[in-house]
């Protein structure tokens, strides 16, 4: 099971609380947990990455691992750790602003 | 017993307020969708029950969400707003060319007709149709590319089509307006469309008569004569008798034609409101006292209301969608500030009194009568 650490607001509009838990059934990377997110979560489309570009929304940040995977390739792999589920992938707000 | 439900928009939320006909103690239910801008909120005219937001947030982008039990539950439907071909572009504040971007809905017009069927004004301008109750969107593209496109420019406040008025006479006549492009109509729901802008003048613009680049900030009508038009622009209350062919100023004697409000009275055609504000660079009432202004006259002459509300140290501004009215005998009149007072008139706005105050700042208010 992947983990995937939603901030307040999309657990809000998501009606979740706590942790997402996901089965990535293709290699594990930024899209394919994002495809399975929205794919569960429909009202998150649009959120996290823009609808058509599926890029990431500016004021977001991924994290996973102590590290910051924001500007990595989509679709590299994630470190073993999130593989496995020992760490969550994290999606995480900017601080900036009201 | 018939009552009224305000339906609130604000920096951080919306709020639902509803009392009775007599409209003295009022319920207030919110915020809804804490922590989001709320720019509109609207329901059906044929289901009341049918509500439509628009929440947003910068780092979150745009949602829209829809009640079925008058706000009591929601649920965020499609939120997908893609321009229709290759978008372009539009001149950005410096004149250069700048890419259509989707930012945000301004505001939700739901159908007369059909509660499934709703538009949606939004910011880079354009103007979107739903029909099956928001789950998916189409833009009217005729709109933004008529001719004129490439040469609107934004506001301050962005590039915002925030007016949609439906014409209940002629299901094919729409109103719309843009920041700062002017006011557009079509007669063929919405293939085709011409600006509709002769008669304003502009001198922020090189061209200050243009066909287009006109700061229009909001228009209204009343139902039973929707060819009569009235306007507050950026500078300039205006009127048009011709469904916008034409405008002629009238501001007559207002302490300051700058404002972004206007709305006609729910029974008195000829009734209009508004409220002056010092200038464009300062966004809050002449001599610190917020006052509404009356026409009974459609216009030139009129009165200021101050009765009930601050008249002293005040500085706050109403913004463009603040204002609504409801249908009940003497007609009320509604508008949130950005200090987050929603004032009523239950006079037609001979005396106020705040039904909330404290809210995040005001984005939006509308108004139901329900039976």
């Amino acid at each position: 099971m992947i983990r995937v650490a939603l901030p307040p607001h999309l657990r809000t509009l998501a009606r979740v609380t706590g942790e997402v838990q996901l089965d990535v059934a293709a290699q594990v990377t930024q899209q394919s947990i994002l495809d399975a997110l929205e794919a569960r979560y429909p009202m998150l489309r649009g959120t996290i990455r823009e609808h058509v570009s599926q890029q990431r929304r500016p004021f977001l940040r991924f994290f996973a691992c102590g590290q910051d995977l924001s500007h990595t390739r989509p679709d590299a792999p994630l470190p073993s750790a999130v593989v496995s589920g020992a760490e969550p992938f994290c999606v995480v707000g900017a601080i900036a602003g009201g | 017993m018939s009552g009224v439900r305000v339906l609130v928009g604000t920096r951080k939320g919306a709020f639902i307020l509803t009392a009775d006909g007599k409209r003295q103690r009022w319920d207030v239910s919110g915020p809804h969708f804490g922590g989001w801008e709320i720019y509109h909120l609207k329901g059906s005219p044929r289901d009341p029950s049918r509500l439509y937001a628009s929440q947003s947030s910068a780092w979150f982008g745009q949602v829209i969400q829809r009640s079925n039990d008058a706000g009591k539950t929601w649920e965020p439907v499609g939120n997908k707003f893609v321009y229709d071909g290759v978008p372009g572009t539009h001149q950005w504040y410096d004149g250069t060319p700048h890419p259509w971007e989707f930012k945000r809905v301004w505001h939700l017009e739901p159908s007369l007709s059909d509660p499934d069927t709703v538009f949606a004004g939004v910011e880079d301008a354009a103007l979107f149709r739903s029909s099956d109750g928001g789950q998916t969107w189409q833009e009217l593209s005729g709109l933004r590319c008529h001719g004129s496109g490439p040469r609107w420019q934004p506001g301050a406040g962005g590039m915002c089509l925030h007016t949609v008025l439906l014409d209940p006479q002629d299901p094919a006549r729409i109103v719309i307006a843009i920041s700062a492009a002017g006011a557009f109509r079509t007669d063929d729901a919405g293939k085709t469309w011409r600006p509709i802008n002769r008669g304003l003048k502009s001198e922020h613009i090189p061209d200050a008569t243009a066909e287009v680049g006109h700061c229009v900030h909001h228009v209204a009508m009343h139902p039973s004569r929707p060819n009569v038009l009235f306007m507050q622009k950026h500078w300039d209350v205006m009127r048009s008798d011709d469904g916008g062919a034409s405008w002629r100023e009238v501001s007559g004697n207002l302490p300051s034609d700058f404002g972004f409000v206007i709305d006609v009275h729910a029974h008195e055609p000829e009734t209009i409101y508004v409220v002056p504000i010092k200038s464009d660079s300062e966004h809050y009432p002449p001599d610190a006292k917020l006052r509404v202004y009356r026409s009974r006259t459609g216009g030139n002459e009129w009165e200021a209301l101050t009765t009930g509300l601050p008249q002293r140290d005040c500085y706050v501004n109403v913004l463009r969608d603040a204002m609504a009215v409801d249908s009940l005998d003497a007609g009320g009149v509604y508008f949130g500030t950005t200090g987050g007072q929603v004032y009523a008139s239950i006079d037609a706005g001979d005396s106020w009194a705040p039904i909330v105050r404290d809210l995040p700042a005001v984005l939006s208010v509308e108004v139901q009568t329900l039976p």
